[in-house]
């Protein structure tokens, strides 16, 4: 009913060219300049609902597919399109957009047009990162996104924000190229650009794990994998809030959706060849990882950690020996991560505000001069650590359960997360909320105004929402996620 | 074939040499108060060609002057684009050159010479043809080098690039030569045909074309043959850097296009192995020297060194799509380097040459616009999608890949990525740093409009770069 019109083009282009008007209004403007991109943002997460409302749960095909022909003699079409693993994101994208937008309301006075706006064109552009169905416009977003990314950790960022951005950048950039060669490989051999029909093709065993690696790099740098995590931790701490908040809501969730849009469905065999690989590196971010953020001593970087430790899991669950368990866990934990981590990265945003630190020693004792605060902060830790009734228990349950089915010491590592991702975030949460007033500024400091209340309030409500009912998440995903189960079992190495 | 002169088809060629005269005679009797006409007539003649030029536009392949000439489609779009270029290259330094006293008759006649020794090269069909093209667009812009008398640094840019330049021309002749000995003619199409059919002489084809692609490099400036570029493109005056840099790349690539894939393309084999090698150096050497310079210029010296490079994957594949695909990539190159170096020019005033990196600190600052001009162009050479630079890399990167040169492609990338570094730094340079130089930036308001129109091209192309790729692939005939 929603497909005579394009949806997608409007949800990529709406917040695009809403940015560019926040950009030429100027930051002379920018009291202007603000609601204008609020209610751009607001309406295109508005518009993104009717993805949801409007999404027929009973088929994984394609839906509101749209197809231009862009460059025809390379075959290749501005196609876009959503199934049930890109779905949910997009909403994910446009909501967060929301609250960064608010979020940086009153905080960025400094060339405050253009940061909504770098903010809006990222919006549309990862809109369109999830929404292609053509490799080369997925490519060319994919990478178009780190623009925007660049300049917001470079200009609003901390003091080391240079060299954060420029590794950033570099990081990133390194990995998708080869996945660009990759690209191009396929469509030597099939002619085409477009996803749908890589997944069709048949490739022998050598070229599926080439393949597989090149994607490997492009997707283990964004998800952050370790050992190609450094950079997010840099990039997260010099980051200003809302480049936080997209980074670890949004952006990693990319390379956790690369892998189910190309590597699982296109080189099936060397994935189930190389999950022994895929298993290790995601157990060690989550043994590992969780080990280093427990002695982080700021704020933002060990919530860092914590997000790679996170995506650990998401990654464990896609490899699980393409269970659909596995791999509905694995997107739940992405899903209800962006949201948590979101809201983890906004609660270090408002005592950095007020204090303009992010360094644990120097809190103590905040629940007792802002509780209403505490109080959020409290429940977003409890939520990032899988208390039951939490979004973050679903997913690490489901993947904990499938891990099982494989192997009980793969299970028993990743059951570990319970206790060090609980170990970990209370602890921070111990030092900075509770105890004794630690300083005077603690003790002048004045709790959450409205508009952060809002924002928090908002996203506990969403987390224990999906935490006690999250039957619709699972309910979009499941028929794609199980078609792409299948997918995957069938070889497709040639005879 | 036929043997007729068919003076129509080079009518082009012509008018731009008769006004080339006409402007040379006619600046020494203009009274000082209406020297502003040469340049007008000037951009007036490259406009008319242009007309002219689109007017001819040929269904097929013809040829003139006894078969030394040749207008196909592919010769047709590179003159246009020459002629934009290079009236792009005279808008932009205008104020420049006036500021220093330098915008003379002779600079822009010397310019029109030049462009007739590109379009000439861009059509020869025969090895004399090439010749005479080449030596008429060296011998001016050497002279072009010099035009700041006064400078030093300009006449040692000028006596390095004479010297190195007529070495490279010498090295041309004697390969030409030996084909010709080996074949007996100097018709591209001849030449072709007699290297298809004999099997004897091999060698001396060989030993020939070694030194027939020595000399192309010299001129494209690969490496190793690339050492005059980073002086010459400092130490000439900026304007010269960027007519220099711009417009006779197109050129060049015509002359491999001519040599390599219409004279000797059963020679394919042997021309590949020394190109792969030309290209894998330049890459190397232009993307990882660029880091550690701290003058503009010479930076965009080694990026174009880094450009050639990529240009040469799309040749070196021996087939009508990499040739097209080369094409694109020197088309794209030429519009972001007159851009790039326009830039330097707007910052330049009198008195004040804009050379050194920290010259572009804040400019975000400074003027917000003229930032995300340059930003557009960075990321465009940086090959950062959706800018057109990265469809130009992308072209050449599938068509080796095609050719079955995967581990070609991924050194590519390898070096794209330490490429992508200095060009974050100019980037970094004008947005995160604070200005310290806040004098305000004037300009013309032409120059003002075709910089702005030169980055925003950059960028919708980049969107929609289906037109120009096409345009491209339909110059080589395919398809």
């Amino acid at each position: 009913m929603f497909t005579d019109f394009s949806l997608l083009s409007l949800l990529i282009w709406l917040p695009i060219l809403g940015g560019i008007w926040v950009i030429i209004l100027g930051n002379n403007q920018a009291s202007i300049a603000r609601p204008i991109a609020l209610a751009v943002s607001l309406v295109t997460f508005l518009l993104s609902l009717i993805l949801y409302f409007g999404f027929d749960t009973t088929t994984p095909a394609m839906q509101f597919t749209e197809t231009l022909s862009w460059i025809p003699a390379f075959n290749i079409q501005y196609s876009l399109g959503v199934d049930g693993i890109s779905m949910p994101l997009i909403i994910l994208t446009t909501f967060t957009t929301v609250l960064v937008i608010v979020a940086g309301w009153e905080v960025i006075q400094d060339k405050a047009a253009h940061y909504m706006a770098a903010f809006l064109i990222m919006n549309g552009l990862m809109v369109g990162v999830f929404a292609a169905l053509d490799a080369i416009l997925f490519y060319v977003l994919w990478e178009a996104m780190l623009i925007p990314m660049f300049l917001i950790i470079g200009i609003w960022g901390g003091p080391n924000r240079v060299y954060a951005t420029i590794k950033f950048f570099l990081y990133t950039f390194l990995g998708s190229v080869f996945m660009l060669i990759a690209l191009l490989y396929l469509y030597s051999q099939s002619n085409s650009f477009a996803i749908l029909d890589y997944h069709k093709l048949a490739i022998p065993m050598t070229a599926q794990i080439l393949i597989f690696l090149a994607f490997l790099i492009a997707f283990a740098v964004k998800v952050p994998m370790w050992p190609v995590h450094t950079w997010l931790p840099d990039a997260h701490v010099e980051a200003p809030t809302g480049g936080s908040v997209i980074l670890a809501a949004i952006m990693l969730k990319m390379g956790g959706y690369g892998f189910l849009r190309f590597s699982l469905p296109i080189t099936p065999d060397a994935s189930q060849e190389l999950a022994w690989l895929m298993i290790s590196l995601s157990l060690i971010a989550i043994v590992y990882i969780s080990f280093v953020a427990l002695v982080q001593q700021d704020m933002k970087k060990l919530i860092a950690y914590s997000s790679i430790s996170h995506m650990g899991f998401a990654t464990l669950g896609f490899f699980l020996g393409s269970s659909v368990m596995g791999i509905e866990g694995g997107m739940v934990q992405m899903i209800s991560h962006g949201f948590i981590s979101g809201a983890l990265f906004l609660s270090v945003g408002v005592l950095y505000d007020r204090l303009h630190s992010r360094q644990i020693k120097d809190y103590g004792g905040v629940a007792n001069t802002m509780p209403k605060f505490a109080m959020f902060a409290v429940l977003f830790a409890m939520a990032n650590s899988g208390l039951p009734a939490t979004s973050g228990f679903v997913g690490e349950f489901l993947i904990i359960l499938a891990s099982f089915k494989v192997n009980f010491w793969i299970a028993f590592a990743a059951a570990t997360i319970m206790i060090l991702g609980a170990a970990y975030t209370l602890w921070m949460i111990k030092r900075v909320f509770y105890g004794e007033i630690g300083n005077e500024g603690v003790a002048a400091l004045k709790d959450i105004n409205g508009r952060e209340t809002f924002i928090l309030a908002t996203l506990a409500i969403i987390v224990l929402f999906f935490g006690i009912y999250p039957a619709p998440m699972l309910d979009v995903m499941h028929s794609t996620v199980e078609h792409l189960v299948q997918h995957i079992g069938i070889s497709k190495i040639p005879n | 074939m036929t043997l007729t002169l068919n003076t129509t088809l080079i009518l082009p060629e012509i008018i731009m040499l008769t006004m080339a005269c006409v402007i040379l005679v006619l600046d020494a009797y203009l009274p000082k108060n209406l020297k502003n006409l040469t340049y007008q007539l000037t951009q007036g003649t490259l406009i008319a060609t242009a007309i002219l030029i689109f007017a001819t536009y040929p269904e097929k392949s013809e040829l003139a002057m006894n078969g030394m000439f040749v207008n196909d489609v592919m010769s047709t779009i590179l003159k246009l684009f020459i002629l934009l270029i290079v009236f792009l290259a005279f808008l932009y330094s205008r104020q420049y050159l006036q500021d220093r006293k330098l915008l003379k008759g002779e600079y822009l006649v010397l310019g029109l010479f030049a462009t007739l020794g590109m379009m000439i090269m861009v059509s020869a069909n025969s090895l004399l043809t090439i010749y005479l093209g080449l030596e008429l667009l060296s011998l001016s812009l050497y002279t072009m080098v010099a035009i700041n008398r006064d400078s030093q640094q300009a006449s040692e840019a000028a006596m390095k690039y004479f010297v190195l330049g007529a070495l490279a021309s010498g090295m041309l002749l004697y390969g030409m030569s030996i084909i010709y000995g080996v074949t007996g003619t100097l018709d591209l199409n001849a030449i072709a045909q007699a290297i298809s059919q004999t099997t004897e002489h091999k060698t001396i084809l060989v030993f020939g074309l070694v030194f027939i692609v020595i000399g192309l490099a010299f001129k494209l400036g690969a490496v190793p043959f690339h050492v005059w570029i980073p002086d010459v493109y400092q130490g000439a005056p900026t304007a010269v850097t960027l007519f220099i840099a711009s417009a006779p790349k197109i050129a060049a690539f015509a002359m491999l296009i001519r040599l390599l894939a219409d004279g000797m393309q059963s020679l394919h084999g042997d021309w590949q192995n020394i190109l792969i090698l030309l290209s894998i150096l330049s890459m190397a050497i232009g993307n990882i020297i660029a880091i550690a310079q701290t003058n503009i210029k010479r930076m965009l010296a080694y990026s174009t060194i880094a450009h050639v490079g990529y240009l040469l994957l799309g040749i070196l594949t021996g087939t009508k799509d990499g040739y097209a695909a080369s094409m694109f990539y020197v088309l794209v190159y030429t519009l972001m380097t007159v851009g790039g170096f326009g830039m330097i020019l707007l910052l330049s005033r009198a008195g004040f040459e804009a050379e050194r990196l920290e010259d572009f600190k804040g400019l975000n600052q400074r003027n917000p616009w003229y930032a995300a001009v340059m930003l557009i162009l960075m990321l465009s050479m940086a090959g950062i999608p959706p800018m057109l630079g990265f469809w130009a890399k992308w072209a050449v990167l599938a068509q080796v890949v095609q050719a079955g040169l995967v581990w070609l492609a991924i050194i590519a990338v390898i070096f794209a990525i330490i490429g992508v570094f200095y060009y974050l730094r100019v980037i970094k340079l004008m947005y995160f740093d604070d200005a310290e130089d806040l004098t305000p930036i004037t300009a013309n308001t032409d120059m003002k409009i075709a910089l702005s129109a030169n980055a925003i091209l950059i960028l919708m192309l980049g969107l929609m770069p289906s037109g120009l790729i096409s345009l491209c692939l339909g110059a080589l005939g395919v398809n």
